[in-house]
């Protein structure tokens, strides 16, 4: 049967540690991999922009020795003359062995993961989910710490709309003794279904927190996101919130000496760039390992 | 008010009061050919007030829906003139075509042939949620 990943609960945590690892092992012997997805074919469909995730997909694929095809915008698609999602899967289907998909809807590549018998990937939906992402975190936390338990994680930023961070929460609470310090403003707090269904049903440990300062020193991991001006309906709120954290070299000067700072990236204006000189700042680092992962997550759901 | 007794059919009792033109509708009763009462008001002991569907055929009913509209619905299958099963309809564990998804940013919101389907996730909570985006549906009072 195939497999799809569209969400991260998809993947237990013995097949997220064999990503993790399957990863390590390309880091460090790149050739070994290089023709395993010779003759197979990606497909990106890509409903609204992205830098990262897109050419982070198709780096993975042509660096395992396979080829990509695909769109960028939905202009550039059939999806402009009003095709439905389904549709548009099913006829990507007669090219492509898997399919890596980027959608402003909520459930877009659910529904063409259930169109199609080849594995779908949730390039993310909205701000819904994210998983290639948190794949990528989770790579990252644990390359820069050398662990993925014992952490306490401060998340930061838009904590509404910002699925990288849903997303990385449902995963982290499956391992041990994690704690969670939740840092936004009142507005953009997490939502119920994470903090009931996942954080206190789980019994993991959390506070919400408005202020960078009064969490800082205890953080493992400072995990900061972007205020997203896509997901906001309304203009004006878009504007009240977006600059309502800006991490410094001052505010770090509390901050443990192993901290990581982590960040899905785009950024705007939440991380100084004069932080990204401090060695403590993992984001650039997190972007190359994307590719990594996703090499790792494409071999195993074409099972080669 | 007398209705006449039914030989064979469906007593559907406890309905929540004000629900039972609701249920007549998404269960499309009027399609059916037999004798259908609609009781509205009735007196209840338990609740003071309730609805009651009197179907005079055994026909088949989407359960799954009744036990979403109310768990306390009670159901009572009558065959030559006596009641032969009485039961209360579960809570499904999916609902299709019954709720709507109200996220603007869900993909059923823009992609109109999608069923609308909602998953049980708790139980003993009642809470639904939308297959595509998660979301919970709205109390259905």
């Amino acid at each position: 049967m195939k497999k799809d990943l569209i969400q991260i609960q998809d993947l237990s945590t013995a097949e997220i540690d064999h990503l993790i690892d399957v990863a390590n092992d390309i880091i460090a012997r790149p050739q070994a991999y290089q023709e395993r997805c010779l003759h197979k074919k990606l497909a990106t469909l890509f409903y609204e922009p992205s830098t990262r995730t897109r050419l982070s997909f198709e780096s993975a694929m042509w660096d395992l020795g396979g080829t990509v095809i695909g769109f960028s915008e939905a202009s550039s698609s059939s999806a402009a003359k009003g095709e439905s999602v389904a549709d548009t899967a099913r006829t990507v289907e007669c090219f492509a062995d898997i399919i890596a998909m980027r959608h402003p809807k909520e459930g877009a590549p659910f529904v063409a993961s259930q169109a199609v018998n080849i594995p779908v990937i949730n390039a993310g939906d909205g701000g819904h989910h994210h998983p290639t992402q948190t794949l990528t975190d989770l790579l990252t936390i644990s390359r820069e710490r050398g662990r993925l338990d014992n952490l306490v994680i401060g998340c930061c930023g838009d904590l509404k709309f910002g699925r990288t961070v849903h997303s990385l929460i449902s995963a982290m609470s499956r391992y041990q003794n994690v704690r969670f310090v939740l840092i936004s403003p009142p507005e953009l707090r997490i939502p119920e279904p994470i903090r009931v269904e996942v954080l206190e049903k789980q019994g993991i440990p959390y506070q919400e927190v408005t202020s960078i300062e009064e969490a800082i020193a205890d953080l493992d991991i400072l995990y900061m996101t972007r205020v997203q001006r896509e997901r906001f309906f309304n203009e004006a709120d878009y504007i009240r919130l977006k600059d309502y954290y800006i991490l410094t070299p001052d505010k770090l000067k509390v901050a443990k000496p192993d901290l990581s700072i982590l960040h899905p990236l785009p950024r705007v204006n939440e991380i100084s760039t004069e932080v990204d000189k401090d060695p403590r700042a993992a984001y650039f680092r997190q972007v190359k390992n994307g590719k990594f992962i996703r090499m790792a997550l494409i071999m195993k759901l074409l099972e080669v | 008010m007398i209705i006449g007794s039914i030989h064979d059919g469906l007593v559907i009792d406890h309905i929540p009061a004000g629900k039972a033109m609701e249920i007549y509708d998404y269960l499309d009763l009027d399609q059916l050919d037999c004798q259908v009462a609609i009781i509205k008001n009735a007196e209840s002991e338990k609740r003071g007030r309730k609805d009651i569907l009197k179907i005079n055929e055994i026909i088949d009913l989407d359960y799954d829906l009744l036990g979403y509209i109310d768990p306390h619905i009670t159901v009572n299958v009558i065959r030559d003139g006596q009641r032969v099963k009485k039961f209360h309809p579960a809570l499904p564990e999916k609902l299709v075509g019954v709720l709507k998804c109200k996220n603007p940013r869900c993909i059923s919101s823009i992609e109109q042939e999608l069923p609308q389907i909602f998953q049980l996730t708790d139980r003993d909570k009642g809470i639904y949620r939308c297959i595509y985006c998660d979301t919970k549906a709205e109390d259905k009072n």
